[in-house]
């Protein structure tokens, strides 16, 4: 018999109910005990859940456009594939930040906040979210002052070029926020929009993966780890498949 | 008021590797067990499944198997002379949460310490004089010898069905093994596993350079095993998710595949998931521990009696609650004075990079464990004499995977972004392969662990302080033994190659390995260690640490894994051979 008691709501029922957009932390799970076999129960994995296009979640429509225009500048579209609009990263972006990183879910934030070195690691209270929006915020008002009261998209790619080139270098100043960091954070999450698996809003039709020849989620190379010195023949697969399997209407 | 529950005959704190193999033990002597585990219960149809394990961001970048700093962190500074600061998000070691700990997400590499490593100290000022080592280098040797581990070792590779090739069965040297190891008492329970085009470019140049590669020992097996406990595992394959992943094919070992549904078939044993033991209580005495106190998800407090209290936690957390309980006498830098949190070491990695001209080298396909390895330059493998350091480490290609958010190789000097990046990606993913060294980490004066005086856990308790950098010893290593590697990448006919040897000072924010010992440290001698030869507190002969890296005295140029898994079992042994038919100080 298997005997398990629970002192709240099983953990799995909690998961499936809570886990609406997102993979869900272990902290909203309960305390229990097992005794006398494995507690295995069916229906209670917490698989991913699709991110779906549709309306901005996190960003308003001036800041998506905003980073719409900057992600294609990081990852530009060219005639090996996609950009990096193109490619959904700033939808992955969006998602991300409306989500649990967005809200530094499961980090240690207790206070005091002080300025450490660099190798004891970031310090500041802000979340990912609060930091994409005074960052945005910074660079859109840079703008404004520098380019006749222009935004980001309006701008040449030469010049938006230029002006991401100031923020990674730190040579360009924003209002209250370390510009490099802010840059750092920008293309670290682009470059994981770009790269994750599609399931999360990046990497629209695997762009990235058939761009550098990586096959995705198969998970069986059995048959091909000595076939030295040859290309792996299928193409990418992702953890909801691939578009070509589905039925078209 | 904690509310107390009936009385079992074993607490365990922390039902990972060590936790799961003394809970086994012990429970087959007919013992009442119960296993406190702050995470939750995982197993693989729920959590890692084949259906999505596959989730780099998930599982790699945003960390879903891992301990949540909220839950648990520390605090982390260079030197004495600096405020540490909160780990406020893990990235430079990666501790494990929940059922089967590290044992889930670690990578399968297999090693067993060479014989000279268990006596660091006297052997090393045998051959090179006292003098050698630094005044401050607090290396010590350990209190049992390599072949009274062997048949542990043994013991707990056959629970995992390792793959390897031996190249020492009982003084024989074996053609394709390590010719540097100590001897086995038998084959690896596995063959090696398959190599892949980077591996053998390897391993061939190595060759050529007059070093001796073999396959890398990998608890990701080769093919399908039941081991001794009737647990059948099954065959890797190759899938290049390994490392921060759990394994849906069931056949990488954990305590999940190796373990667990034994264990789980005892109806003496039962585990407690998602509690935290927040303290080890004392009698009036302080000499004899009467249980534990643990706070579950509800913020309920309970209070678990036991006669037998094991600490089978990640290191860290041993050395906290080791002290927040009040059992041993705290480390003190200043005077030398004092064990628990003395001698907290690490591993000094580094790598070189190789890009290879028009070659498909199909870098995702890989295990935790793949790949060829030299061994020349590990321990006291190689004369130091003149060199000014001591130590060493392992070397080759072991590369985990191409997981692309985080591998992405480019040529030197490539933008880090545009349009120059995109190209350089795409040109270099399938040519480039990365070379590492896995090298020790002797202990110092100034390394340490103790209770942070400003920040604290959710219980309201001290966060554990590490103060620790890599000493000139451990550097001057780094720069030669990626130097050997350089010269064996060279050899690989390279377009370009860039050797990164380790660099000071250590920077908690860029992940090297989570082999982090010592804090509880065993020993022969009370006042350089916490416990004895047994895993035995000193102190409270009824606490046990048995076998987590926390009782390394320093850490060797190897994973620690094996050597955690042979302690393990040799504390269980001597619990349940010694201890139990007269409970009291073993030493």
């Amino acid at each position: 018999m298997n005997r398990i008691s629970s002192s709240g709501p099983s953990r799995r029922l909690l998961l499936t109910s809570a886990a609406a957009f997102f993979f869900v932390g272990t902290t909203l799970t309960r305390a229990r005990t097992l005794v006398g076999s494995l507690p295995w129960e069916p229906g209670t994995a917490t698989p991913p859940v699709v991110v779906r296009p549709g309306p901005w979640v996190f960003f308003t429509a001036d800041e998506a456009a905003m980073v719409e225009a900057a992600v294609d500048r990081l990852i530009p579209p060219d005639n090996r594939g996609p950009g990096g609009k193109e490619a959904g990263c700033a939808v992955f972006i969006d998602r991300q930040l409306a989500g649990p990183y967005g809200r530094a879910e499961g980090l240690y934030t207790r206070p005091p906040f002080m300025p450490g070195a660099a190798t004891q690691g970031y310090q500041l209270p802000d979340s990912p979210a609060a930091r994409y929006r005074t960052g945005l915020r910074a660079l859109a008002d840079y703008i404004k002052d520098h380019f006749a009261g222009k935004s980001f998209r309006d701008l040449a790619s030469d010049d938006q070029d230029t002006l991401l080139k100031g923020l990674e270098s730190g040579s360009i100043v924003l209002k209250g926020v370390k510009s490099a960091e802010f840059f750092a954070l920008l293309l670290a999450n682009t470059q994981e929009g770009f790269f994750a698996d599609p399931i999360y809003g990046g990497n629209r039709d695997m762009a990235s993966w058939n761009l550098i020849g990586f096959p995705g989620a198969r998970y069986d190379y059995r048959d091909w780890v000595e076939r030295h010195n040859e290309a792996y023949p299928l193409p990418p697969v992702s953890i909801m498949g691939r578009s070509d399997w589905t039925v078209k209407e | 008021m904690a509310r107390k529950l009936p009385a079992k005959d074993v607490v365990i704190i922390g039902l990972g590797w060590t936790g799961s193999i003394l809970a086994y033990e012990l429970a087959k002597t007919g013992l009442n067990v119960v296993a406190i585990e702050r995470g939750p219960w995982r197993d693989t149809a729920t959590d890692f499944p084949p259906a999505y394990a596959q989730d780099e961001l998930r599982y790699a970048v945003r960390l879903d198997l891992f301990l949540r700093p909220e839950q648990q962190t520390l605090t982390f500074r260079n030197n004495a002379s600096q405020t540490a600061m909160p780990i406020r998000s893990f990235s430079g070691f990666l501790p494990g949460n929940g059922v089967g700990g590290a044992g889930i997400h670690w990578n399968g590499q297999t090693w067993r310490f060479l014989p000279t490593d268990f006596q660091l100290r006297s052997h090393l000022e045998e051959r090179y004089g006292k003098d050698a080592l630094p005044a401050d280098m607090t290396i010590q040797d350990w209190p049992v010898s390599y072949d009274e581990l062997e048949p542990y070792y043994d013991r707990f590779e056959k629970l995992c069905g390792t793959s390897g090739k031996a190249g020492n069965i009982r003084g024989q040297k074996q053609a394709g093994g390590n010719p540097f190891e100590g001897w086995r008492s038998s084959e690896y329970p596995t063959p090696p596993l398959k190599q892949g085009l980077g591996a053998t470019l390897f391993a061939e140049a190595a060759r050529k350079t007059g070093h001796s590669p073999f396959p890398q020992p990998a608890s990701n097996l080769s093919q399908a095993y039941v081991n001794p406990l009737g647990v059948k595992l099954g065959q890797c394959t190759y899938c290049g998710f390994c490392e921060r992943f759990g394994c849906g094919n069931y056949a990488k070992a954990s305590p999940q595949t190796c373990v667990l549904p034994a264990l789980l078939r005892f109806p003496n044993f039962s585990a407690q998931t998602e509690s935290e033991v927040t303290k080890i209580n004392l009698d009036s005495t302080g000499k004899r521990a009467t249980g534990v106190t643990y706070v579950d998800t509800s913020g309920e407090e309970w209070e678990q009696p036991a006669d037998i209290v094991l600490m089978c936690a990640f290191s860290f957390f041993n050395v906290q609650l080791m002290l927040l309980s009040g059992i041993g006498k705290p480390y003190d830098p200043q005077t030398g004075q004092g064990v628990v949190g003395r001698n907290y070491a690490y591993q000094t990695t580094s790598s070189v990079s190789v890009i290879l001209k028009d070659k498909i080298l199909n870098p995702f396909i890989a295990t935790g464990a793949h790949g060829m390895i030299i061994d020349d330059y590990n321990g006291d493998n190689f004369d130091h004499t003149g060199l000014g350091f001591v130590g060493g480490g392992y070397m080759g290609f072991g590369q985990t995977g191409a997981r692309p958010i985080q591998t992405r190789p480019v040529p030197k000097g490539t933008p880090k972004w545009g349009a120059e990046w995109k190209k350089a990606t795409a040109e270099t993913y399938q040519r480039a392969c990365s070379l590492a060294t896995h090298a020790s980490s002797y202990s110092y004066k100034d390394c340490y662990l103790d209770l942070d005086p400003t920040y604290k856990d959710r219980f309201g308790r001290p966060l554990l302080r590490m103060t620790f950098d890599f000493h000139d010893n451990e550097l001057m290593m780094s720069a030669y033994l990626t130097d050997r590697l350089a010269d064996i990448a060279k050899a690989m006919d390279p377009v370009e190659i860039t050797a990164s040897p380790r660099k000071g000072p250590y920077d908690s924010t860029i992940y090297q390995t989570t082999h982090n010992t010592g804090g509880t440290v065993m020993g022969a001698d009370p006042a350089t260690s916490v416990l004895n030869r047994y895993c035995q507190s000193w102190d409270v002969h009824n606490v046990f640490v048995p076998g987590g890296a926390s009782v390394f005295p320093q850490n060797h140029g190897y994973n620690p894994t094996d050597t955690v898994g042979a302690l393990a079992y040799w504390a269980a042994d001597a619990i349940r051979t010694r201890y139990l038919k007269n409970p009291g100080p073993l030493v």
